[in-house]
C-alpha cells in the first residue's frame, strides 16, 4: 500500500471503528473488539516476522504472560488498578521476551522457529501442570481493572462501550509507537537485519542486541494484547499460550502480508471474519479454513495489504 | 605519489596469523603490513588462502594464532562489527548489498552505523543531515553521484561492485579490505574500478585480494604472495616479477590462466 492511499484509509477505517458501536449489536461489538486485541497481537509479532525476518513460533508465551499476569495481581473480592495491572503485564510479558531472546536468538532459521515454540511450550505446561494459574483450568478475573485515580475515574471498563474505545486507543498507540519505531535509526537496522544480517555486521552493528531489543519490544507489545484479552474475556486458561494461539497470530500475519501494519490489523479482521463464516455454516470449520488460507497463500502472494498494488497494476494494464 | 612520503603510518599490521580448520593449515605464519597512503595486493592462486586471511583480518574468521594490530592496538579479539567501528571496513568478493534498498539508504545504513542512537526512537532516521552528508559523499566518491534513488539490485554487476566500495566509505573505514573488487566486471568497468582504488589509497591503507594480474600491477604499492597459506615473497611490484621463487610457483601453476 503507498503511503498516500495509507494516508487516506487510515482515517476512514478509524472513523469506521469509532462510529462502529453506535449501530453494531453488542455482540459484534465484542467480536470487534475481541478482533482489535488479536490485531495489537498480530502487529506485534509482525514486527518480528515482517520487519527483522525472526520468525517466531512461540508469541503466544507474552501474550498468555501478560493475560496471566492480569488474574494474577487481580485480588479475589476487589479490582486491581488499571495503572497497576497494565504496566505489570507489559513488564511481565517484556520480560519473559528478554529473557527468552537471550536464548532464541542465537539460533537462525528452522532452528529459531522451533526453539521459540519450544519455549512457549514449556511457558505453556508451566501454567497447564501447576497451580500457579489455577492449573489446566484456567481463572476466571472477577473484576475488570479499575482505571480510578486518586477517587477520580476517567473512565470504566466495566462498560463495554468504554472498554471497546479503550482497545480501539491501545490499537492507535500500538500502531503509532510501531511507526515511530521503524522510521526511527534503531527500526531501519531492523529492516537492515531482514535483508541482509552479516552485512549489517560487518558495517558494524551489533545485530545481536538489536534483535534482543525487537524481541522485547514485540514482546511487551503482545503484552498489552494480552492483558486486553484478559480483561475482555473475564477469563484466562493455558489455551492462550499454546502452540495455536502461535500458529494463528503467524497465520494472521501472513494473509495480511508480512511487513505492514495495516495488513496484520486486516490479517486479524480476516481471521476472525472466516473463523465466525465457516463456524456458522459447517461443524468442519477448521477443515475450510485451513482450505481458505492455503488458497489465499497460493492466489495471494503478499498478503491482503499487496491488493492495492494488484488493483492498481490490473487497471493500468501494467506488467509487474 | 605515496612513495615519496617521507614517512609510512603502518595502520593495520599482522602478526604470524594461522588458522587452521581440523587438520588443514590455511595460513601459516603470514605477516602483513598496511600502510596508510599504499595499496598493498594479496596474490595467490586459487586456495592460497587469501580468503583465509582477509576474513581473519576483518574478524570474520578468528585466527588459531598470531595477533593483529590496528594502529598499535590489539585488536585480534574484536568481533566483525567492532573491527568496523574501529576504522576496518571490508567488501565482499560476492557481492553483499541490499538489493531492494536503494543506493541512498544502502549507504545510508552505512554512514548511520558510526552514530547509531538506537535509542532515539521519535528521531526520523531517513531525514538525519550528518548521515545524509556522509553517505552522499561516499556515493560520490565512488563515482556513483546521480544514481542515489536507484534500487541496487537492479544495477550492473560493476555498479553494485561500486556500490559495495561506497558503503564501506560511508563507514569511514581507514583501513579498506576488498575482496577481489575487478571480479566480473568488463574491461571499461575494470579499469574505472582501478581509477578509483587509485584515489581512494591517498589517505587510507587498501589491502586488495584481485586476481586480475594487470590491475594488480597498475595498482598496488606492494604485493604479497600466498602459496599454501604461506607468504612465499613480499615486495614492490618489480621484485614480485623478478622473483624466480614467484615466477616457478605461482605463475608456473596457474600463470596460463592469467595471461
Amino acid at each position: 500500500m503507498n503511503p498516500t492511499s495509507q494516508r487516506l484509509i487510515l482515517p476512514l477505517l478509524l472513523a469506521a471503528l469509532l462510529a462502529f458501536p453506535s449501530f453494531g449489536s453488542d455482540f459484534y461489538v465484542e467480536l470487534v473488539a475481541k478482533t482489535l486485541v488479536l490485531a495489537i497481537f498480530a502487529m506485534s509479532l509482525d514486527l518480528l516476522v515482517g520487519f527483522t525476518g525472526l520468525v517466531s513460533f512461540g508469541h503466544a508465551a507474552y501474550f498468555g504472560i501478560a493475560a496471566y499476569a492480569v488474574a494474577m495481581i487481580t485480588p479475589k473480592y476487589d479490582p486491581a488498578s488499571l495503572w497497576l495491572a497494565l504496566p505489570a503485564a507489559i513488564i511481565a510479558a517484556g520480560l519473559a521476551a528478554f529473557v527468552i531472546g537471550l536464548f532464541v536468538l542465537r539460533t537462525k532459521g528452522i532452528y529459531f522457529i522451533m526453539v521459540t515454540l519450544a519455549f512457549a511450550q514449556m511457558v505453556f505446561f508451566l501454567f497447564h501442570d501447576t497451580n500457579l494459574g489455577g492449573g489446566s483450568d484456567g481463572v476466571n478475573i472477577n473484576f475488570k481493572p479499575d482505571a480510578a485515580i486518586a477517587g477520580w475515574a476517567p473512565f470504566d471498563l466495566n462498560e463495554p462501550g468504554q472498554l471497546y474505545y479503550f482497545i480501539v486507543a491501545a490499537l492507535v498507540a500500538v500502531y503509532g509507537v510501531l511507526k515511530l519505531v521503524l522510521r526511527s535509526p534503531f527500526g531501519r537496522v531492523l529492516i537492515g537485519i531482514r535483508s541482509n544480517e552479516h552485512r549489517m555486521l560487518s558495517l558494524g552493528y551489533a545485530t545481536f542486541y538489536y534483535k534482543l531489543a525487537a524481541f522485547t519490544l514485540a514482546g511487551a507489545l503482545a503484552g498489552v494484547a494480552g492483558f486486553l484479552y484478559a480483561v475482555l474475556s473475564g477469563f484466562v486458561t493455558p489455551e492462550l499460550l499454546a502452540w495455536h494461539q502461535s500458529g494463528n497470530v503467524l497465520l494472521m500475519v501472513i494473509l495480511g502480508g508480512m511487513g505492514n501494519l495495516v495488513g496484520a490489523i486486516a490479517g486479524a479482521f480476516a481471521f476472525t471474519a472466516m473463523q465466525e463464516a465457516f463456524g456458522a455454516w459447517t461443524k468442519h470449520w477448521q477443515l475450510a479454513m485451513g482450505l481458505a488460507i492455503v488458497a489465499a497463500v497460493l492466489f495471494l502472494p503478499g498478503g491482503l495489504s499487496a491488493i492495492p498494488a494488484r488493483l492498481k497494476r490490473a487497471m493500468t494494464g501494467e506488467e509487474k | 605519489m605515496s612513495h615519496a612520503t617521507p614517512q609510512r603510518e603502518a595502520l593495520l599490521v599482522a602478526e604470524k596469523l594461522t588458522r587452521r580448520f581440523g587438520g588443514l593449515t590455511a595460513n601459516s605464519n603470514v605477516n602483513l603490513t598496511l600502510e596508510r597512503g599504499t595499496l598493498h595486493a594479496l596474490l595467490g592462486p586459487n586456495g592460497a588462502g587469501k580468503s583465509t586471511c582477509i576474513n581473519m583480518l576483518s574478524g570474520d574468521l578468528p585466527p588459531s594464532e598470531g595477533r593483529i594490530l590496528l594502529g598499535g592496538k590489539d585488536i585480534t579479539g574484536l568481533s566483525n562489527h567492532q573491527r568496523s567501528r574501529v576504522g576496518i571496513g571490508r567488501s565482499y568478493q560476492r557481492t553483499n548489498i541490499f538489493p531492494k534498498f536503494s543506493v541512498l539508504e544502502n549507504c545510508r545504513l552505512a554512514a548511520q552505523s558510526r552514530r547509531q542512537q538506537p535509542w532515539r526512537i521519535v528521531k526520523d532516521a531517513v531525514r538525519d543531515p550528518d548521515t545524509l552528508a556522509r553517505a552522499h559523499a561516499a556515493i560520490a566518491e565512488a563515482g556513483l553521484a546521480g544514481r542515489e534513488h536507484r534500487i541496487a539490485g537492479q544495477m550492473s554487476h560493476g555498479e553494485q561492485r561500486q556500490l559495495e566500495i561506497a558503503m564501506v566509505l560511508a563507514t569511514d573505514a581507514q583501513v579498506l579490505l576488498l575482496d577481489e573488487p575487478l571480479a566480473g566486471m568488463g574491461s571499461d568497468e575494470s579499469a574505472q574500478m582501478v581509477e578509483l582504488l587509485k584515489r581512494l589509497r591517498e589517505n587510507r591503507a587498501i589491502l586488495l585480494v584481485e586476481h586480475d594480474m594487470d590491475a594488480v600491477f597498475a595498482v598496488a604499492d606492494t604485493i604479497t604472495v600466498l602459496v599454501n597459506g604461506q607468504v612465499l615473497e613480499s615486495g614492490d611490484p618489480d621484485t614480485i616479477r623478478k622473483s624466480p621463487a614467484v615466477q616457478q610457483a605461482y605463475l608456473g601453476h596457474e600463470g596460463a590462466d592469467h595471461v
